[in-house]
């Protein structure tokens, strides 16, 4: 078996944040929160979050907060309840919370609640599951969860679930595994898993390996790295991970490397992303892979930090 | 950008600023600020809606799975109501001819057919679909979602029957196709019994004759064990070895069956 080429991929991660003129980064302008996210994230997993400039990165996350408490994708860009999410867990990897106007951010994403317990991207009113999702982790990591109605929004995300046990965007939408992730993490987060039917969901996503060991998001497509997460994060939530290769899943990872340059792909000998770098260095997180921090499978964030913000003080 | 970053810190509205959206929006159609202000305008401008889902179509054709886009054009079908049904359900199936399994064009659907209707030939399109190609999940999605909500069809006990051979005749095709297996479960909405003592599914799918029992002992290989005298148990051990990705779940699935009287 390969392995896991740290300090190349310690390496492409700083070299993004450093080239904001190349074409990735302009295309991904919109969405640098994300990015930062997921670029974050995967360091401190390596162990390696001091490479890069603590201050400078809150400063320009603060910067992207607006009036309502929302954060937007990068400056000069509108909130939205995704980059909330996302600055908030940036800040909390760098145990910076306490520069947060709590409240501000919390009454921001509970106004994005909608009648029937569903949650709204942003002022536009797109619903989608994702955003329950993000809407329950970011106030359960701020600790103001009852700021909105979880009853309503527990019920909102149970009407999602389908027939073959899993949970698509809105009501009578395709099981996804994204989707699926949101979902049981969202539930898992409220104390709401005795709804899922475990054992049903188990095997739809225990489903999603295939012969190559990697995981895919619906029957019958491709495996995909960022599945690795979503569909391992939730095998383990509903504790039901044993029922799939682990081994093969390492090694299918692992196979996704650019050993030259850095980074993660999608699949074997593809373009390498931030993206799928966060989601298979995550994977095998949750894959006990050896030197790795361990990572909260509900809220993608290292063990450390979660206990950080729930246990220390 | 510097002209798009300009203009909306003005929050110029003129047919100039739609223009640089719609510049902008070709360079970056993820860059959701732009789709935002683009609203703005277009209500601003009192602008032809219509026009507008023509400019959407055209991003589509090369950005199908771009969020931004179909909330936008959720946004105008909502400001042009049920005139613009029928034009929105066939773009969304040349979309679907082009990728069936695409998550945001069925969603868009769903989304359509609640809010404006055009249920009355769904079911014929997810038949056509599946001729297609039985293994589609997003059809056998798409079918549950009409049986169960359509205004048409008088609700999923009316259909049940006629549902319930469709599937049978899905498993009989092709035994290893997922969705009719799990369409019948949720045809019975987990009610196991009633599922199990449906004739039509029992005489079918729960009576092994004996040509699939000779199937079975053939994949067992092993001269060492024998293979279990009870069915259940025997296709948990192949299972175990021939799906070794699933071992776990194989052996589980063994523990949980009834003891053979």
């Amino acid at each position: 078996m390969g392995e896991l080429a740290v300090d190349k991929h310690v390496q492409y991660i700083v070299s993004i944040d450093k080239k904001k003129d190349s074409f990735e980064s302009v295309v991904m302008d919109h969405l640098r929160m994300n990015g930062a996210y997921w670029g974050l994230t995967t360091l401190d997993l390596l162990g390696k979050l001091d490479s890069i400039n603590a201050g400078e990165v809150v400063s320009w996350t603060m910067e992207c907060q607006h009036e309502s408490g929302g954060f937007s994708g990068n400056i000069g860009h509108d909130p939205h309840i995704l980059y909330t999410l996302s600055a908030v867990q940036v800040l909390a990897l760098f145990n910076k919370l306490d520069v947060l106007d709590i409240d501000k951010v919390a009454t921001y994403i509970a106004g994005l609640q909608n009648e029937e317990g569903s949650f709204s991207g942003d002022m536009w009113g797109e619903v989608d599951t994702r955003f329950s999702y993000i809407a329950i982790c970011c106030l359960s990591i701020l600790r103001c969860l009852d700021k909105i109605n979880v009853e309503k929004a527990v019920g909102y995300i149970l009407s999602c679930k389908n027939l073959d046990g899993g949970f698509g965007c809105t009501p009578g939408g395709e099981s996804h595994a994204g989707q699926i992730f949101c979902c049981v993490g969202a539930l898992a987060i409220t104390g709401s898993l005795h709804h899922v039917d475990k054992d049903l969901l188990g095997w739809w996503l225990c489903e999603r390996q295939v012969k190559s060991g990697g995981l895919n998001g619906r029957p019958e497509k491709l495996p995909d790295v960022c599945y690795s997460w979503w569909v391992l994060s939730s095998l383990i939530m509903i504790d039901r991970v044993h029922w799939i290769d682990k081994e093969k899943l390492v090694k299918f990872i692992l196979d996704c490397q650019d050993l030259e340059n850095g980074g993660i792909s999608d699949r074997p000998d593809d373009a390498v992303d931030v993206f799928h770098t966060y989601f298979g260095v995550a994977g095998l997180s949750l894959l006990e892979y050896p030197g790795l921090k361990a990572v909260d499978p509900a809220y993608a964030l290292p063990v450390d930090v979660i206990n950080r913000i729930f246990f220390g003080r | 950008m510097d002209y798009f970053r300009a203009i909306y810190k003005a929050d110029e509205r003129s047919p100039r600023a739609l223009r640089l959206t719609r510049r902008a929006i070709h360079l970056n159609p993820g860059n959701y600020t732009v789709w935002h202000f683009r609203r703005l305008v277009l209500e601003a401008l009192n602008t032809d809606l219509d026009e507008e889902l023509d400019f959407i179509q055209r991003i589509a054709n090369s950005n199908s799975k771009n969020y931004q886009l179909w909330h936008h054009r959720r946004w105008v079908i909502e400001r042009l109501g049920s005139n613009a049904r029928a034009k929105e359900l066939h773009l969304i199936k040349s979309i679907l001819s082009l990728d069936v399994k695409n998550y945001h064009a069925w969603s868009h659907r769903q989304w359509v057919l609640q809010a404006l209707g055009g249920w009355e030939d769904e079911l014929d399109y997810c038949q056509q679909l599946l001729e297609q190609d039985i293994f589609n999940n997003s059809a056998w999605n798409q079918r549950y979602f009409v049986v169960t909500r359509s205004p048409f069809l008088g609700g999923l006990i009316a259909v049940r029957a006629s549902e319930v051979r469709y599937s049978v005749e899905a498993i009989v095709a092709n035994p290893n196709n997922e969705c009719p297996w799990r369409y019948l479960r949720g045809l019975y909405k987990d009610d196991i019994e009633s599922l199990v003592n449906d004739r039509e599914i029992s005489s079918v799918c729960l009576k092994p004759s004996q040509e699939f029992r000779d199937a079975v002992v053939a994949l067992w290989t092993s001269d060492t064990h024998p293979l279990d005298a009870d069915l259940a148990t025997a296709i948990c051990d192949i299972l175990e070895h021939v799906d070794s990705l699933r071992a776990s779940y194989w052996i589980w699935r063994k523990n949980k069956l009834p003891i053979a009287a």
